[in-house]
């Protein structure tokens, strides 16, 4: 039974009802802001993977995208900033029947949780983070982030950045990650199916999405509107599937690579653990 | 003495820290998550290896950020959980005793002290940490942490502890220090059955009805389990009963009010002293933890010196027991307070005293602690004191 609620010309509903928090709309987001979108992908590919909602469940960290966990009718935590990764490592070691999804952005996920970033990749946690990058600190106003690219404007970069980017895909496949995919807010199917594929796939999948930041990062750089950073997405963005992740750099308005870079097979900590577990009740039972 | 029980049960020769672990898995909790810091790291260590007869989860985290997150995270799928750590790690621990509070959480945290400032010496005892534990973590809180003073109270306090932190909702701090954790000694365990275990309250109700900060009549909201498909959402920011965000004045005082509250309403209940020879005492030494091993000591010597000396014993520090320093302090000439730093719970001591008794303080910061002749000198010259200084009393021999 699908869970999306069907139109019915009577009587005006949220086709997404089911998913979203309805009581909570309307959202803190501004016009233009790619994460809705990744918001709706996310629910649409919930719906298509077939997963029981009851087992999702959505942790999300500090910042625009960090209100996620706040609109999706999931069991969902809003969490402190950076640690999202680490409280969901938790959850999915406390009940590895979950399928946990962190949601949130570069800033949380990539500068101040860089570190959980890198060790729950590396451990292969069971879980999903959509990390949603605008290249920004929004939610304070438009600040540096590891990932503005060199020579962007910021409020905290008013002569241009100075400090190179972090490449999301390269450092969550060099850490471990078993799933690596890129998409922009434009790709919302192509996105929606990554979503889809990782939802089903153990380990620790990783889903970048580009979004625009209509107020803060076009605004300061000058990049015009939401729909003008959609143009460009739509100009500038190359599916290349299994690029080397080494080459997926984003300079200041440079063409973006998209695709699904890493698709692989490691053994989960879960599964690692259990193992562990049964071995030793083996050796000293004997 | 071997039974088929999987929690340890009977007489053993454990430290404080393998004592910890047993009250731990006897308590119910099957989650630790930790990072590895002397003096706690036996802690770690022993409940790995006692992981696969109780089917325990363990993790070593990447800090002790992600160990105490980890842990609150683990906690909502109906684990009860715990970690370990020392003051380096408790100071990186803070962010999420807020978080801990504020979620409501229960969960415990051991801190087997070591003296400080930054690294300090990590083998060394000391109780520099009992003031973060009260006011690390920002903004307002009430916090229950507990003080063992032998491996035997390590076993008995941690299974406290994991109760009142499911009674209250609260992380609970388990305040240890090298001394305890690392001594060895006899500890009884008594049988299965009769250990007391406080079970989690939870909601029992329709699904759809379900508000996670909706407080029941004891102050206390009711928890359910992820995954079992009330779709709750919880923030640690200002939230309603519905956990959803709303950020004014009236809903701070509406969410916070309580947190305080549901601790203060209850200090009777959750306080735990024990006094000896207090009745007729004429000076009370007030002791935590590894000092309170002496205190019983320098009040047996001073009495053959026909010096009417009492014992008072924390072993809740925190909430503190106000009231009876207070009425305490009308009747006794002096507290003395011995502790392992440069005086952190007498503070509180001669706040409650509001002058009426004077406050002496013991330093055994660098001191051996199971000498015993620095107390008795200090009681021997306050007892001398004809009137009431109105500050901290230092006795330097």
């Amino acid at each position: 039974m699908s869970t999306l609620k069907t139109i019915k010309s009577n009587e005006v509903a949220h086709p997404m009802e089911n998913l979203l928090r309805m009581d909570r709309i309307p959202h803190i987001w501004c016009p233009g802001c790619g994460i809705g979108t990744a918001v709706t992908a996310f629910a649409s590919a919930l719906d298509k993977s077939k997963v029981d909602l009851d087992k999702v469940c959505v942790v999300s960290g500090i910042g625009c995208t960090g209100r996620v966990a706040g609109y999706v009718k999931l069991d969902s935590f809003h969490t402190t900033h950076g640690r999202a990764i680490a409280f969901a490592t938790g959850i999915t070691l406390g009940n590895p029947d979950l399928k946990v999804v962190v949601f949130s952005g570069d800033g949380d996920l990539i500068s101040i949780g860089g570190n959980h970033f890198i060790h729950a990749a590396r451990r292969n946690v069971n879980m999903l983070v959509i990390c949603v990058n605008n290249f920004i600190y929004a939610m304070t106003g438009g600040q540096v982030a590891p990932t503005t690219p060199l020579a962007t404007y910021a409020t905290t970069s008013p002569f241009g950045c100075v400090e190179p980017p972090f490449n999301i895909p390269y450092i969550a496949d060099s850490s471990g990650a078993v799933y690596v995919a890129r998409w922009t807010a434009l790709h919302v199917r192509r996105l929606t199916n990554s979503i889809t594929e990782a939802l089903n796939k153990p380990g620790f999948s990783v889903i970048e999405v580009i979004s625009p930041c209509a107020m803060y990062y076009s605004r300061i750089n000058k990049l015009g509107d939401g729909l003008d950073m959609m143009k460009f997405y739509h100009d500038n963005s190359k599916i290349k599937h299994g690029e080397d992740t080494k080459n997926l750099d984003i300079g200041f308005q440079t063409p973006i690579t998209v695709g699904k870079f890493v698709d692989r097979e490691r053994p989960t900590y879960t599964e690692s653990y259990k193992k562990w577990l049964s071995d030793i009740k083996k050796e000293k039972t004997k | 003495m071997k039974t088929n029980s999987k929690i340890l049960t009977g007489t053993h020769n454990l430290s404080g820290n393998e004592a910890c672990v047993e009250g731990a898995i006897a308590v119910g909790c099957r989650f630790l998550s930790g990072y590895p810091i002397q003096p706690a790291i036996k802690i770690m260590q022993r409940f790995l290896s006692r992981a696969y007869k109780v089917d325990a989860t363990y993790v070593q985290m990447e800090d002790e950020i992600s160990a105490l997150a980890a842990l609150i995270g683990a906690v909502w799928t109906g684990k009860k959980g715990i970690t370990a750590t020392s003051g380096p790690g408790l100071s990186l621990m803070m962010e999420h005793i807020g978080l801990g509070v504020m979620l409501e959480t229960p969960c415990v945290i051991v801190d087997v002290q070591r003296v400080g400032p930054s690294i300090g010496i990590p083998d060394h005892p000391g109780q520099g940490d009992m003031m973060q534990a009260r006011w690390g973590s920002h903004g307002d809180y009430e916090i229950i942490a507990l003080s063992p003073s032998s491996p035997q109270e390590m076993f008995d306090f941690t299974i406290r502890a994991f109760n009142l932190s499911e009674r209250y909702r609260t992380p609970v701090a388990l305040m240890a220090d090298e001394y305890v954790a690392h001594i060895k000694e006899k500890v009884i365990i008594s049988p299965e059955k009769e250990i007391k275990i406080e079970p989690r309250r939870y909601y029992k109700g329709p699904k759809d009805k379900y508000l996670p900060f909706k407080r029941d009549k004891d102050f206390i909201p009711r928890m359910v389990d992820i995954g079992d498909g009330y779709k709750f959402h919880v923030t640690g920011l200002t939230h309603d009963d519905r956990g959803y965000p709303v950020m004014n004045e009236e809903c701070q005082e509406y969410n916070v009010h309580p947190l305080i509250w549901k601790i203060r309403n209850y200090v009777d209940d959750i306080i735990d002293i024990k006094e000896t020879k207090i009745d007729d005492a004429e000076i009370v030494i007030v002791s935590y933890g590894a000092p309170s091993r002496i205190a019983i000591k320098a009040m047996k010597e001073a009495r053959k010196l026909g010096i009417k000396v009492g014992s008072l014993k924390l072993n809740t520090v925190w909430p503190f027991p106000e009231k009876r320093i207070t009425e305490l302090a009308r009747k006794v000439k002096a507290f003395v307070v011995p502790e392992m730093n440069y005086g952190q719970i007498v503070l509180e001591v001669e706040r409650c005293s509001y002058g009426n008794a004077n406050v002496v303080f013991v330093s055994y910061a660098e001191k051996n602690v199971d000498n015993v002749d620095d107390l008795l000198s200090a009681i021997k010259q306050v007892i001398k004191e004809k009137e009431i200084k109105k500050e901290i009393i230092e006795y330097h021999t």
